[in-house]
């Protein structure tokens, strides 16, 4: 399956880091308007890195990205471990609400076409009717689910995902997989990081397959192959091990080199 | 009854002017204590108050006790120590608390030292514990200005500076505001531990921005009505503690926070969300 709208994000050999080393390696590619693609790989394999690394959250160090004229402020991202303090005394309704923070800023009240986005937001992450709870009182998958509203409700065209699915139970992981899949209906450009290649391969047109380096991108079906999978497995082994990670990398195999990857991903792991 | 509750007031400017300075605190102090208890900043904003010694004792001994003169002082302190304390935590081993307490102690030697070098040691206690009963003309214009800028400060940066409480990640993502929300948010919490020096000293200073924003939290869950009780709590301690002071002889700025205090632990214990309902809730769950 081939995308036909135009490119959304282009990457140019990108190279993402933390403390001048090197956590995703010479990225390639293109993401196009309208696109689902999942981003899977190992832990470890650099899925979080990437997408903070789209909405400059950690630094390029080598490469480039292009947004293709706009800014990240034009995207939703929802991180992993959203930073949400829950114990905050806010309700689901006015958290839900605060995705519309761009289009209302400091002042501006909720008219009547925001509350109705904010009511449907709702009722398409089934939390009708939990409007007054204060979201300390949500369970971890109720959660997940007013954040995903929040995502509705902030309309973005570029929505970026680090494992939406992670710790919630199965019927919410369906509900918010059927999200995903009604704003590809929309045409909005979805990037999400997933570990359940079953649902990958259901929903996800396109996959890239991480492993530190890219191991391929493209349809899910010849992405997700036996022998890719087991080449990513070897890949992010590889990192963890001393042994020498990567020949191409063209930052020069000397042993320093080799052991601060090392220690890298030692801190990774630790994490 | 009645006279011993307004009599005071009536007779004496000095009870009128320091009535009035108090609950100018009142209105705009709690409702930064609650933001800064929602955030788990109470040992920073305490920091925060040391902080501001030093600096006004600088202020103290170029220009003698002119409320400009400290209050320029204290602002510049107690900026740097906020700024510096979150300069430390990311750039150092040492975390946040750790080094707002070095700052703390580091501050209190310092300011001690400063206002003993010129001063008598009434300027000192002065200076540690305040004097609500000697308000003069310029501390209780800063006193209104600073609740002034505070409410209005508040009207505006209320949404962001909720939705940075929340998810501070979704607020620098989304725009130019995070920063500005955070900056200016210190920025008043400053403003008002230098006007609350004024009246409470050095070492009370965030007794009316904390207590009343802490014991509200034994009465309301929401963000709106937390404000409103610590608001109403703070102005109650300060009646009652300026009576107290007057009645029973106390001192007056100490006679506050104990009201302030008596008050943070009726609620503890018989607040809606209090001690004893929790032990009266889980006894029935028991059975």
């Amino acid at each position: 399956m081939t995308s036909a709208g135009s490119p959304a994000l282009v990457f140019h050999d990108l190279t993402l880091g933390y403390d001048r080393r090197p956590a995703v390696h010479h990225l390639d590619g293109i993401v196009h308007e309208g696109d689902l693609l999942a981003v899977v790989g190992p832990n470890g394999a650099g899925k979080s890195t990437f997408l903070n690394g789209i909405v400059g959250q950690v630094a390029t160090l080598g490469g480039r990205l292009d947004l293709c004229g706009r800014t990240v402020r034009d995207f939703a991202y929802l991180p992993q471990r959203a930073e949400i303090d829950a114990s905050f005394p806010i309700n689901v309704h006015d958290f839900v609400a605060t995705g519309a923070w761009r289009r209302l800023g400091a002042w501006r009240r909720a008219g009547r076409e925001e509350e109705l986005r904010i009511a449907d937001a709702l009722a398409r992450v089934s939390l009708t009717g939990f409007e007054a709870r204060p979201i300390g009182t949500l369970s971890g998958g109720q959660l997940q689910r007013a954040l995903f509203a929040r995502t509705i409700v902030q309309d973005a065209r570029l929505i970026l995902l680090d494992e939406p699915c992670a710790a919630v139970d199965t019927r919410t992981s369906e509900d918010l997989l059927a999200v995903m899949t009604g704003w590809h209906r929309e045409r909005r450009t979805v990037i999400a990081a997933l570990h359940d290649l079953d649902q990958v391969r259901r929903a996800f047109p396109r996959t890239l397959l991480l492993a530190r380096n890219p191991v391929a991108w493209g349809s899910t079906a010849e992405v997700l192959t036996p022998e890719n999978l087991v080449r990513s497995r070897q890949l992010v082994e590889a990192w963890s091990s001393d042994r020498e990670p990567c020949a191409d990398d063209g930052h020069g195999p000397s042993h320093g080199h080799a052991h601060d990857h090392a220690t890298a991903h030692r801190k990774d792991a630790a994490a | 009854m009645i006279d011993a509750v307004f009599g005071p007031f009536v007779e004496f400017a000095f009870m009128r002017r320091a009535l009035v300075g108090c609950l100018a605190l009142s209105l705009s102090a709690p409702p930064i204590g609650v933001f800064l208890v929602l955030r788990r900043m109470s040992l920073m904003s305490d920091a925060m108050a040391h902080a501001i010694l030093p600096g006004a004792a600088i202020g103290f001994l170029v220009a003698g006790l002119s409320v400009p003169a400290m209050t320029a002082g204290g602002l510049v302190a107690g900026v740097a120590v906020a700024l510096g304390a979150g300069f430390v935590a990311r750039h150092t081993v040492l975390r946040e608390d750790a080094s707002l307490a070095a700052f703390y102690l580091l501050s209190l030697a310092a300011g001690v030292t400063l206002v003993s070098m010129r001063g008598s040691s009434v300027d000192l206690l002065h200076f540690l514990f305040g004097s609500v009963l000697a308000l003069g003309d310029d501390a209780l214009v800063l006193l209104g200005a600073v609740a002034t800028v505070t409410l209005g400060w508040l009207a505006v940066a209320y949404r962001p500076l909720v939705i940075e409480c929340v998810d501070p990640l979704f607020l620098r993502l989304s725009g130019r505001a995070s920063a500005l929300t955070h900056l200016s948010f210190l920025a008043v919490a400053v403003l008002n531990l230098v006007a609350a020096f004024q009246a409470l000293g050095t070492l009370l200073a965030v007794g009316l921005m904390i207590l009343p924003a802490v014991a509200a939290r034994f009465w309301a869950r929401d963000l709106a009505p937390l404000i409103g009780i610590a608001i109403l709590i703070a102005a109650f301690s300060s009646v009652a503690g300026l009576l107290l002071s007057y009645h029973a002889g106390l001192p007056s700025g100490p006679a506050i926070i104990l009201s302030a205090g008596a008050i943070y632990l009726l609620s503890m214990l018989f607040g809606r969300r209090g001690a004893l309902i929790h032990a009266q809730a889980a006894g029935h769950l028991r059975g």
